[in-house]
């Protein structure tokens, strides 16, 4: 498209061996206000450096308008930034900071000569020009008769509005602002927010806004882009993003929700909690699903005439709502309403139609890459499990040297054999006694699920990921070893030359 | 009159006495007194009045007196009128400027590349740097006086003898406070050079420069002082033949401590002035606490 200002092509970048950004592509359109959002190391700061010019991509492109600018020094591109800790010079004033940036520019005169005829001129800014453009960037800021101001005596607000003017008074094509209100209290972020905001529509020009505070996000946001490990979740506007989120991860970082597992149980009607529920999405009947349930979208009323029944376990005052969670047999759910409840009382719950999301489930099961070792065990995600290995060919068996010999009664070795490693979300346990499993992991994600928790144990060196689900509360960045029964690990030859030359799986 | 016998005396009595006095207060009430910041200073007051004002004092008064102890400016008539004196004066200072400059030169881009490189192993390199400091400093200079006499060189060319032994003495003291400052500078601020449109160049004028002016100007002031007073390098390796400032003090307190006390002087106000000069440029407090 025409109005892409800045296109991201198959970007990935690698810190050392750490893969940071992986195979990121997008694209923002001219003038408008996005933000990347996602927690801490999700990568989003180092997407924001790579169009700036201060990291270069591993491989892929970044286009500006149409150019390929990936390669390029930061003084050499058309944007500027805000950075998070506003880096202003110590030893400059204000006004010297923010004419910093205009001292370095060159522009081109156009002169005529004696003879009339026309040449040019690459100059420098004059004086007053360069006065000029300062104080209507001060303007912009609201910080007028600020010029001769040393740096250090200036509050955190007014250091963030100096870095924001210095940064504008370039006129960049997009200004980009990595976490700008970070360091600034609640009450000054709020103000700053509409502020930025309300320059965004002054200026014209494209903000690219890193932000792990997805509030910030929605307020202010045309386009939010939420990334997570490196790689795009989901592009949308802020509504779309919080409405029908692509994934659980999306639907647990933005705003709150109930996730619960459900089933398709018909046209547009989904089994979840032990209840059938009309929704608008359509998915193949008798498919698993996630459902999204927004807090707000649970109606409490008399229990007769709730489609759910529960028990009120908790209720928190939120200020503008309560935050009362719902206790339905095995599953929680978090409701927020206006109107209290007791714990205690007995509540009906009905949730609309269009305030049932579904989304097709990220993890069905876990697959790994092993390779089978000599004591019929299987090696895979930094670790090593018991197998059994008779499954790879029906109707085999171990001989006393454990040695596997087929139906045709062949004897075949099968120490160094790839395998597909498959284990089920629910095959899994976890355990705090680092020699009770097989592999050692951290847990990098917990995602409530209305009656489970569903957990991603990743292991140190091989970076596999385990997904499964579990009753029991963990906390984040704990190390835990994974158990896996020895007959809930499910193995595949890998390759068919290897199936031909061990003589296949069928008999 | 012994004056220093006299001062250790005072000292001693004062220690003795607040002893005695604090232990005869634990006897009477069982505990130790409970003191005020401010009384807890008095020992170091007292150190400071003993140990420095009144040995300034001393030399003030020894410097405007003649040998039967009355009031003259004789001892500064005498030295100032004296060509050869005056001209070692300026020997010294240019020795002293010389030293500075050609340590400066070295150890900014030592310190320059090795606070910005990203190498895992500066810290041995730098280590390698200041390493002879921890190695007696008359060892060295005795070394490198062999050094230069095995070369030929010793009685030869006493003043860039001299030269070199003060540059290779005082090096570790120009390279650390620089390294350190540079180490400092956010490394937000060069990207925030090159983001306003600055080149490589212009980023290190512009930032890297004039950030890096406080551990320059403390590098000048421990190089700068140290190399007008001392002789050891300028007698071992200028082969007796360089004179310096601080060689005139030794010489004079040997036989006469009224011109001593003088020469001491000029060069306490030498020292005030350049300190003067170089902490004076900014007033802003991270200059100050580098420089002192």
């Amino acid at each position: 498209m025409a109005d892409n200002i800045i296109e991201l092509k198959n970007v990935t970048k690698y810190f050392d061996d750490n893969l940071v950004i992986d195979n990121v592509s997008f694209s923002v359109h001219k003038g408008e206000f996005i933000t990347f959002l996602g927690p801490s190391g999700c990568g989003k700061t180092t997407t924001l450096r790579m169009i700036a010019g201060f990291d270069l991509p591993t491989s892929g492109q970044i286009l500006l308008n149409g150019e390929d600018i990936s390669k390029l020094p930061p003084n050499a591109r058309p944007v500027n930034t805000v950075f998070q800790r506003y880096a202003l010079f110590p030893h400059l004033n204000v006004f010297e900071n923010i004419a910093y940036g205009l001292k370095c520019k060159r522009v081109v005169n156009v002169y005529r000569n004696a003879e009339g005829k026309e040449y040019t001129k690459k100059e420098r800014l004059s004086k007053k020009e360069i006065a000029e453009k300062v104080s209507k960037a001060l303007e912009v800021v609201d910080l007028e008769g600020f010029e001769k101001r040393s740096i250090s005596t200036l509050s955190g607000g007014q250091q963030q509005r100096v870095a924001i003017a210095r940064a504008i008074v370039n006129e960049p094509e997009i200004l980009l602002l990595d976490e700008p209100l970070g360091a600034l209290d609640l009450k000054m972020r709020k103000e700053m927010q509409i502020e930025l905001k309300e320059m965004h529509r002054r200026l014209g020009i494209t903000f690219i806004y890193v932000t792990h505070d997805q509030e910030e996000a929605l307020t202010m946001s045309d386009t939010i882009v939420v990334m997570a490990d490196g790689v795009v979740q989901q592009i949308g506007t802020p509504t779309k993003i919080y409405n029908e989120p692509a994934n659980t991860f999306v639907a647990d970082f933005i705003g709150e929700s109930n996730i619960i597992t459900g089933t398709v149980v018909g046209d547009k009607v989904v089994r979840f909690c032990g209840k059938n529920f009309v929704c608008l999405d359509q998915f193949e009947k008798g498919e698993q699903v996630d459902v999204v349930v927004r807090p707000e979208d649970i109606v409490m009323c008399a229990p007769e005439q709730g489609t759910l029944v529960g028990k009120v376990i908790s209720v928190v005052f939120k200020g503008i709502h309560y935050e009362i969670t719902a206790q339905l047999g095995k599953y929680e759910l978090v409701i927020n309403s206006t109107e209290s409840r007791k714990v205690g009382d007995i509540i009906g719950m009905n949730v609309a139609p269009d305030g049932i999301h579904l989304m097709k489930p990220k993890y069905t099961s876990n697959v790994f890459d092993g390779v089978i070792t000599k004591h019929n065990t299987v090696e895979f995600a930094d670790g090593e499990f018991e197998c059994d290995v008779t499954q790879l060919y029906p109707g085999s068996h171990l001989d006393d040297e454990e040695y596997l010999i087929t139906a045709a009664g062949e004897k075949i070795d099968l120490t160094g054999v790839e395998v597909k490693v498959e284990v089920g979300l629910y095959d899994i346990t976890i355990s705090d006694d680092a020699e009770a499993g097989g592999t050692t992991g951290r847990i990098i994600s917990i995602i409530y699920k209305g009656d489970h928790y569903r957990l991603i144990v990743r292991t140190e060196e091989e970076e596999e990921d385990f997904v499964f689900a579990t009753e029991d509360l963990w906390n984040e960045n704990d190390l835990v070893s994974v158990i896996i029964p020895k007959d809930k690990i499910k193995l595949s030859l890998k390759h068919t030359e290897e199936k031909k030359r061990l003589g296949g799986t069928e008999a | 009159m012994n004056i220093a016998l006299l001062i250790v005396t005072v000292v001693a009595c004062a220690l003795l006495l607040g002893g005695g006095a604090l232990l005869v207060y634990r006897l009477k009430f069982g505990r130790m007194p409970r003191f005020s910041r401010k009384t807890l200073c008095i020992p170091y007051a007292v150190f400071l009045v003993f140990f420095v004002i009144v040995p300034m004092l001393v030399i003030l008064v020894y410097a405007f007196t003649d040998r039967e102890m009355g009031f003259s400016f004789g001892n500064f008539v005498k030295f100032f009128s004296d060509p050869t004196k005056l001209s070692t004066i300026a020997y010294s200072i240019v020795i002293a400027l010389i030293t500075t400059v050609v340590c400066l030169v070295i150890a900014f881009p030592v310190a320059y590349i090795l606070a910005r490189s990203k190498m895992k192993k500066k810290s041995v390199i730098l280590m390698l740097f200041v390493l002879p400091m921890w190695i007696n400093f008359v060892l060295r200079i005795n070394a490198i006086r062999e050094l230069f006499n095995w070369m030929g060189l010793l009685g030869e060319t006493n003043y860039f003898n001299t030269v070199f032994g003060m540059v290779y003495d005082f090096l570790p003291f120009m390279i650390l406070p620089i390294y350190t400052t540079i180490m400092k500078i956010d490394e937000s601020l060069y990207e925030a050079s090159r983001d306003l449109g600055a080149n490589g160049i212009t980023t290190f004028t512009r930032v890297t420069l004039p950030l890096s002016v406080p551990g320059i100007m403390s590098g000048v002031t421990m190089v700068f002082l140290p190399s007008m007073t001392n002789y050891v390098v300028s007698d071992m390796l200028g082969n007796s033949m360089v004179t310096i400032i601080g060689k005139f003090i030794y010489e004079y307190f040997g036989s006469d401590w009224h011109m001593g006390s003088m020469v001491a002087l000029v060069l306490l106000i030498v020292v005030f002035v350049s300190t003067l000069l170089t902490g004076g440029f900014k007033s802003e407090e991270n200059v100050r606490g580098a420089n002192l």
